[in-house]
């Protein structure tokens, strides 16, 4: 993301297509490729995300409404095969491919990078989790990271390779105090925030394929983002790549292969 | 006087959404054959009921034919921006299939009736009052979220046209109670329903 230019001004006043051109959105974030919005959809309490790709100036316009409208479909079709399958994942509320924007469901929650550096800024220490720890007050974390791994793992089981696995794109949907009073659970967790249920969003790279390669790719993706957002984790990852392997037949392979994507990688970085 | 919900879309404030509800209805041949005949009095969306989940269910193909509608050049893929939310429920791109599994037919007897307020002259006075006359039924008041509009569903049929085989259907879970479990199942299904809408024919 560091090699785009800073886009001019024409970009954050971009003119939205119908029928958000006069709507008062709240722009969240603005990717290389889309411009991303909270707003509402079909109903006033319905809050959403709406997914915008602007046309690109520089490339021809028939071809580039052609790539756009692709690459819109193949996401929101990605989603809609995860939710039937019940991958956790935003549903599609509204698509208009031909005028460039999607809509998806609202996630109330932070990512898996906010959740981590919150347990770090409640005293949590990488360093101090040792095997044993995993059963003592250090245990919601541990059960944390092997909800991620098994999160990927079902999207890998269904067929589906996310392309683009972050630490930002592993939503931690907030299970804390909403709706109606819950029932006291038996055992309450010390860290509510580690407990909620793993989103993967933004399947804009995501491609449906079963090749162990595409699936040690993107645990190598990850790997590496966790290694860049939270040095000192390694071992906490480890337990990831632990529930990853057990989640689904075929993890197993996937953990051999990604031995090899490894050593590309580094070979590749010491070439580089 | 036929009791009618408007809803306002989101993005589309000038353009509200009448729509009301009938149980026991016993002229639904008649209807029907006023829409074959293209009386454009009779220009309304007639939905047979058992095949709307959730008010979701129903808002999405009223939005997107609404919007088609309005592009320019329009967008609509059949005669009216009314059969469009017919054909937009359907999960392919048959028209006829469309109206069979979604509109109204000679046994419908729970109907949900949509018109859309293109022009200044519907009002929800009007939808009200012309429903009143025509619908041979018992008129059934939608409340602000349009709960209703589920409440005469019949799932099962619902998951065939979708062919949603066993997704979203709770798994027995101990302990939880069975109307958390029918919330949280329809849940599961509006969410992948509304994708394939989406999605279709694209
Ligand atoms: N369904 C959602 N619910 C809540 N927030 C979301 C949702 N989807 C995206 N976001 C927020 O918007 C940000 C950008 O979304 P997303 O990553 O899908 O867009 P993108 O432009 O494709 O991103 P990138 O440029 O990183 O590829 C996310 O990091 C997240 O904070």
């Amino acid at each position: 993301m560091a090699s785009i230019p800073t886009p001019g001004p024409e970009y954050t006043t971009h003119i939205l297509p119908a029928p958000f051109t006069s709507s008062p959105l709240t722009l969240l974030a603005q990717g290389a490729e889309a411009l991303v919005y909270r707003t509402t959809f079909l109903t006033p309490n319905t809050p959403c995300i709406l997914k915008y790709r602007p046309p690109k100036p520089y490339r021809h316009p028939i071809l580039d409404k052609r790539l756009t409208r692709a690459r819109l479909l193949a996401e929101a079709r990605v989603l809609v095969k995860c939710r039937r399958d019940g991958v956790k994942v935003p549903a599609v509320l509204g698509l208009d491919a031909d005028q460039g924007w999607l809509v998806l469901e609202w996630v109330e929650g932070g990512n898996v990078r906010s959740t981590l550096d919150r347990w770090v800024k409640e005293g949590g220490q990488f360093e101090k989790l040792g095997e044993s720890s995993k059963d003592g007050e250090n245990k919601d974390v541990w059960e944390f990271m092997r909800a991620i791994g098994t999160s990927v793992g079902k999207v890998h089981d269904i067929g589906v390779c996310h392309g683009d696995l972050t630490t930002s794109n592993l939503m931690v949907k907030t299970t804390e105090g909403h709706g109606q009073a819950q029932p006291q659970k038996p055992s309450a967790p010390a860290q509510p925030y580690l407990t909620g249920d793993i989103i993967l969003i933004d399947f804009g790279l995501a491609t449906q394929t079963v090749q162990d390669e595409d699936r040690a790719v993107d645990l190598y993706v990850l790997e590496r983002a966790f290694a860049a957002t939270h040095p000192g984790a390694e071992s906490l990852f480890q337990e990831v790549l632990r529930a990853y392997g057990e989640s689904y037949r075929g993890g197993r392979a996937v953990l051999k292969k990604l031995e090899d994507v490894r050593l590309r990688g580094r070979k590749r970085s010491m070439l580089g | 006087m036929a009791a009618v919900r408007t809803f306002s879309l989101p993005h589309y404030p000038d353009y509200p959404i009448q729509v009301a509800l009938f149980k026991d209805v016993k002229n639904a041949t008649f209807l029907r054959s006023q829409l074959l005949e293209a009386n454009a009095d009779f220009d309304y969306a007639f939905i047979d009921a058992t095949m709307i989940l959730t008010p979701l269910h129903l808002l999405h193909p009223t939005f997107l034919s609404l919007h088609l509608a309005l592009s320019t050049p329009p967008r609509l893929k059949s005669r009216t921006p009314h059969s469009e939310i017919i054909f937009r429920l359907h999960p392919n791109n048959n028209i006829g299939e469309s109206y069979r599994k979604f509109g109204i037919t000679d046994t419908t007897t729970s109907l949900i009736a949509v018109k859309l307020s293109l022009t200044p002259e519907i009002t929800s006075e009007s939808v009200a009052k012309h429903l009143g006359d025509v619908v041979e039924g018992t008129s059934v008041e939608i409340g602000e979220n349009g709960e209703q509009l589920g409440e005469m569903c019949q799932v099962s049929k619902i998951r065939k046209v979708y062919k949603l085989g066993d997704g979203g259907k709770p798994k027995g879970k101990k302990g939880v109670v069975n109307g958390d479990a029918d919330v949280d199942e329809r849940k599961q299904m509006e969410s992948v329903i509304l994708g394939i809408m989406s999605v279709k024919g694209t």
